[in-house]
């Protein structure tokens, strides 16, 4: 069976006035149901570009959006790239769902939360106003919201951060989608919280049997919930593989970068972290070659400054881990162990 | 034994809100640090970790009599500083300085980043050897700046850098304490460690003190000697770093360690996760008793009349629960 | 919820009270003697007197004032036997120069004030936000820039030059017959003629309030159509149309509400020049007269009173419908 949602050769780019913002460029990866996949990345690093571009999103006149993202319905493939904007609409909200990083803002301040999710019930069910409202009571006590049939009649400002979250799931599940693209769910949220909604996120997983993306910038939540991973550096997948394979034996030198450079809450030795030189490039212009080059401690190593006029291919090292880089496999295993640079 | 740099004793801070309209007000106290003693030593780091809402901000900044601190005592270097007026604080701010979390909301943004470093010494009245314009390319190329950007604007530089610009001015009179708050989480990991760093290196080379207020607790882990733990205005544990991450004996320290995501799936998914129900209450109006009570797994009858009192339950480690985890 | 507006009601009655004793004091201040004004040149100094007498102006102000506040529960009585007049309840006093009680003087006038502001408003509203609304939909594009010409034009324009240029137009045209078009036609008996006699002032009017409305709606829905929340319900799937309607215009048009409130209440005391300019005998006529030609002091003291009475309650219905509104702003 194919996977859920296959993503293939997506490029999203903005023309600005000082020269086109290169976003996302050449994003291929696949989502089955009932599995987690991750996009880690720093900002502006293409992440959640790539995933409201397969929402369909962005504003179709002020993207530059090509490339393909299909989803295997039960009706046949549909892609939303190239799909009309009325068909893709249709897709929203039920085959597709998304909750975004500030719940803060995220839901409508004038109505309340019983309205917000019985509209998203009403567009894909018929029935009265107060079937949705009764849907939605299902729904919040399916998210652990204390007390449902009472708060549903509340309004955003009258929740915390941590409960508003789950009335964006409750809204983003009410019609039972196959896909949900979490955006930094739990960013904005305390970390006891967020690990309140990971669990969550999870059992709705299970519940629901969804394809999940999470974005996130913290590796440490990868680790926590994901199966398989792509980890993103300016605009493009520099890495992809199961889990486990990107944090004992990550094949890029930034993942491997990333790693060395955030402090372990389970790990007491005082060692002086070690820094990625520098910082990302510009999307507007980006370096020949590797993007990541600037940075490399290991690029030296590479013969003839192939990472300096050769944009390396994402290729398939061993089976299932994808990674884009000049590097030997037997170089790679050297640069997980060296020291690296002591910035 | 060594004099601390900074000594804080039953440090408390409440703000009165009113509310309500013009003929009814109702008062109401948020007693936002509800009394902190510590100690940091010359060299030392403190870190001052909790959630949002548990006042290590508040604290944080009433250190540096930017608020008028409720009661308590702040002692600086021997000298009781706690109620100085802002004439006679002013020759002691040259010592103390602070980093804010957000670089670029704290950075005037029509002045250049000379301007910016400069003012230190204007302020102070203080001529560095060599001149301001000599002193301020030094401090620059110190925290990893280029001194030729010393006619930039704020905007010119990324997030990382202009945390760098903060740093540098921070530095500049040679103090002997920064408050730190949340020097780094608004960065991007990658950068996050090359703050972190620099810190690290400018503590060595002047035998700074910080107070690091953070919700990371991994950032607080790596760079504190000691930590403090607090939720909604209280000390729940105090600690040296590695006690309390190793053996956090209280319960809310136990959760939130559990609660902080690791970069490592093999050892995540064995370990034991504490999940704690609810959410922080409203610090206008704290639960009676222990005020984590409303979320504590092991909450008794006790915990919900009687206020815990923080005791010395080891050398260097106190704590304020009725009902610790034992000792690992 | 009905404690707010006990609470804002009472707030309300302390500021019209404070008001009106500020405008008392104020015409008291003021160096001119309306009972010399009240009998040509050559008046004897007993005649003065006794028309201050008459006028009530011979006691000190604070009694005045209490006269005044008795007669707003009670009516007023004037002079004595033959020359007694009667105004009843709420008497705002008595006109000498007119000959009438003010109360009848405000309610001949009212009826006009009030036509032209509620079309004026109906005409603005409507011109404003569908304007605004569709700048922001095509912003950059024509309607967009056809949008910023006229809120350029509308509102550098004073009313006294575009009232007047379409007065005369009208003249030109044929549209108005000027010696019939200062008579009050009430809606009821002939709604026809009532249109007539005011859509040429309501146009002005509108002019010069549409183009704020349309530069303040189209400056809210483009910040609201950028919010968090309006992503939000696109992915939930719905349609621009239920987007715009529901969800942009909800939050966008909310504080239009505010100053619209404002605007009403201010036009409620009288448009004197557009009044003026069609010859409409409403408020604004009727104070201007009084305060030019006939120094009418009970009729000025009671229209600046009307005039700030209907921006304070104005204000409160505001406030109520804001918080119907608005859920955060409803106090528990």
């Amino acid at each position: 069976m194919k996977p859920f949602l296959e993503v293939k050769n997506l490029s999203v780019s903005f023309p600005t006035q000082d020269g086109l913002v290169k976003a996302s460029n050449d994003i291929s990866f696949t989502v089955a149901r009932g599995e987690t996949l991750a996009i880690v990345g720093e900002s502006g690093s293409g992440k959640s570009v790539t995933s409201l571009a397969v929402m369909g999103l962005h504003n179709r006149n002020a993207a530059d959006i090509s490339g393909e993202a299909i989803l295997n319905l039960e009706t046949g493939p549909i892609d939303t790239i190239s799909a009309s904007p009325e068909v893709v609409r249709k897709l929203r909200g039920k085959s597709m769902a998304m909750i975004f990083q500030d719940p803060m803002s995220a839901l409508h301040p004038y109505y309340s939360i019983g309205d917000q999710i019985a509209e998203a019930w009403g567009l894909y069910n018929k029935g009265s106003k107060s079937d949705g409202i009764k849907r939605a009571v299902e729904m919040l006590d399916l998210v652990g919201i204390p007390e449902a049939a009472k708060r549903v009649k509340e309004f955003p400002h009258q929740f915390s951060g941590g409960m508003r979250q789950r009335v964006m799931i409750a809204m983003a599940l009410v019609n039972n989608p196959s896909l949900l693209i979490a955006d930094e769910p739990t960013t904005a949220l305390d970390v006891t919280v967020q690990s309140q909604i990971l669990k969550l996120l999870k059992d709705m997983q299970q519940e629901f049997n969804m394809a999940v993306i999470l974005i996130t910038h913290d590796l440490g939540v990868v680790a926590e919930v994901a199966d398989r991973a792509c980890v993103m550096y300016a605009g493009k997948i520099v890495e992809q593989s199961a889990i486990d394979d990107i944090y004992y034996t990550p094949d890029h030198p930034y993942t491997i970068g990333l790693l060395n450079s955030i402090p372990r809450v389970d790990q007491l030795e005082g060692k002086r972290l070690l820094a990625i030189p520098g910082q990302p490039p510009s999307l507007i212009s980006l370096p020949r070659g590797c993007a990541f080059r600037g940075r490399c401690t290991f690029s030296r190593l590479v013969p003839n400054n192939r990472c300096a006029t050769e944009v390396p291919n994402l290729d398939e090292k061993i089976k299932g881990h994808f990674s884009r880089c000049h590097l030997t496999e037997a170089q790679l295993t050297v640069a997980r162990t060296s020291v690296g640079s002591r910035v | 034994m060594t004099e601390p740099i900074l000594k804080l004793v039953g440090l408390k801070k409440h703000f009165e809100s009113t509310s309500g309209g013009f003929f009814n007000k109702k008062k109401g106290v948020v007693k936002a640090v509800d009394g902190i003693d510590l100690e940091i030593l010359p060299g030392q780091t403190v870190g001052l970790v909790g959630e949002s809402g548990c006042g290590k901000t508040t604290a944080g900044r009433t250190v540096l009599k930017l608020y008028e601190p409720t009661e308590g005592q702040i002692i600086f270097q021997g000298e009781d500083i706690t109620h100085l007026s802002r004439k006679r604080m002013k020759p002691l701010r040259a010592q103390m300085q602070m980093i804010f979390q957000d670089p670029f909301a704290s950075l005037n943004p029509r002045q250049t980043v000379g301007t910016l470093i400069g003012a230190t010494f204007d302020i102070q009245g203080i001529t560095p050897p060599g001149g301001v314009k000599k002193e301020v390319e030094r401090l620059m190329e110190r925290v990893g700046l280029n001194p030729e950007h010393v006619n930039r604007y704020p905007h010119e530089f990324s997030g990382g850098q202009r945390q760098r610009i903060g740093v540098a001015r921070a530095i500049a009179l040679k103090p002997k304490l920064i408050v730190a708050d949340e020097p780094v989480s608004a960065l991007d990991v990658s950068i996050q460690a090359q703050v972190v760093n620099l810190l690290d290196d400018l503590q060595e080379e002047f035998g700074l003190s910080y107070l690091f207020v953070a919700h990371d607790l991994s950032v607080v882990q790596h760079i504190s000697d000691r930590v403090i733990v607090m939720y909604l205005g209280k000390v729940m544990e105090e600690a040296d770093k590695k006690d309390l991450f190793m053996s956090p004996r209280h319960p809310y320290t136990k959760a939130l360690l559990s609660a902080v995501p690791v970069p490592d799936p093999i050892k995540g998914r064995k370990r034991e996760r504490i999940i704690l129900v609810g959410d922080l209450p409203s610090p206008m109006n704290p639960p009676a008793g222990c005020v984590f009570n409303t979320r504590c797994w092991k909450v008794q009858d006790k915990c919900r009349t009687e206020i815990p009192a923080l005791q010395q339950i080891a050398p260097n480690h106190r704590l304020a629960c009725h009902f610790p985890e034992p000792a690992a | 919820m009905f404690k707010f507006i006990a609470k804002r009601l009472t707030a309300t009655v302390i500021v019209i009270t404070l008001v009106s004793i500020s405008v008392f004091l104020i015409f008291a201040i003021l160096p001119m003697d309306p009972a010399r004004l009240t009998c040509g040149k050559g008046c004897s100094v007993p005649v003065i007197e006794a028309n201050r007498h008459r006028l009530g102006l011979d006691v000190p102000v604070q009694v005045q004032y209490g006269r005044f506040v008795k007669g707003l529960f009670v009516g007023r009585t004037y002079g004595q036997g033959q020359a007694k007049i009667e105004c009843g309840a709420p008497a705002f006093g008595y006109s000498f120069n007119k000959h009438e009680c003010v109360t009848t003087l405000i309610a001949e006038a009212f009826p006009v004030t009030f036509s032209l502001a509620v079309g004026a408003f109906i005409l603005w509203l409507l011109l404003g936000v569908s304007l605004g609304v569709l700048a922001a939909r095509r912003q950059g594009k024509w309607p967009d820039r056809a949008s910023t010409v006229f809120v350029l034009v509308g509102i550098s324009l004073p009313t006294f030059i575009s009232g007047l240029l379409i007065y005369l137009l009208a003249l030109r045209l044929n549209l108005i017959n000027p010696i019939e078009s200062g008579r009050w036609v009430s809606p009821f008996t002939n709604p026809i003629g009532w249109v007539k006699n005011f859509y040429l002032p309501w146009i002005t009017l509108a002019l010069a309030f549409a183009a704020t409305y349309t530069r303040f709606t189209r400056s809210n829905v483009i910040e609201t159509s950028s919010e968090d929340y309006i992503r939000t319900a696109r992915a939930k799937g719905l349609s621009e149309k239920v987007i715009l309607r529901k969800h942009t215009l909800r939050a966008a048009l909310a504080p239009i509400v505010t100053i619209a409130g404002l605007d009403f209440a201010g036009l409620l005391g009288g448009a004197i020049i557009t009044e003026q300019i069609f010859n409409l005998p409403g408020l604004g006529r009727l104070s201007l007269r009084a305060v030019l030609i006939d120094y009418d002091l009970p009729v000025i003291v009671s229209t600046t009173i009307l005039a700030a009475t209907f921006v304070v309650v104005m204000n409160l219905i505001v406030d109520i419908l804001y918080a119907y509104i608005d859920p955060r702003v409803r106090v528990g």
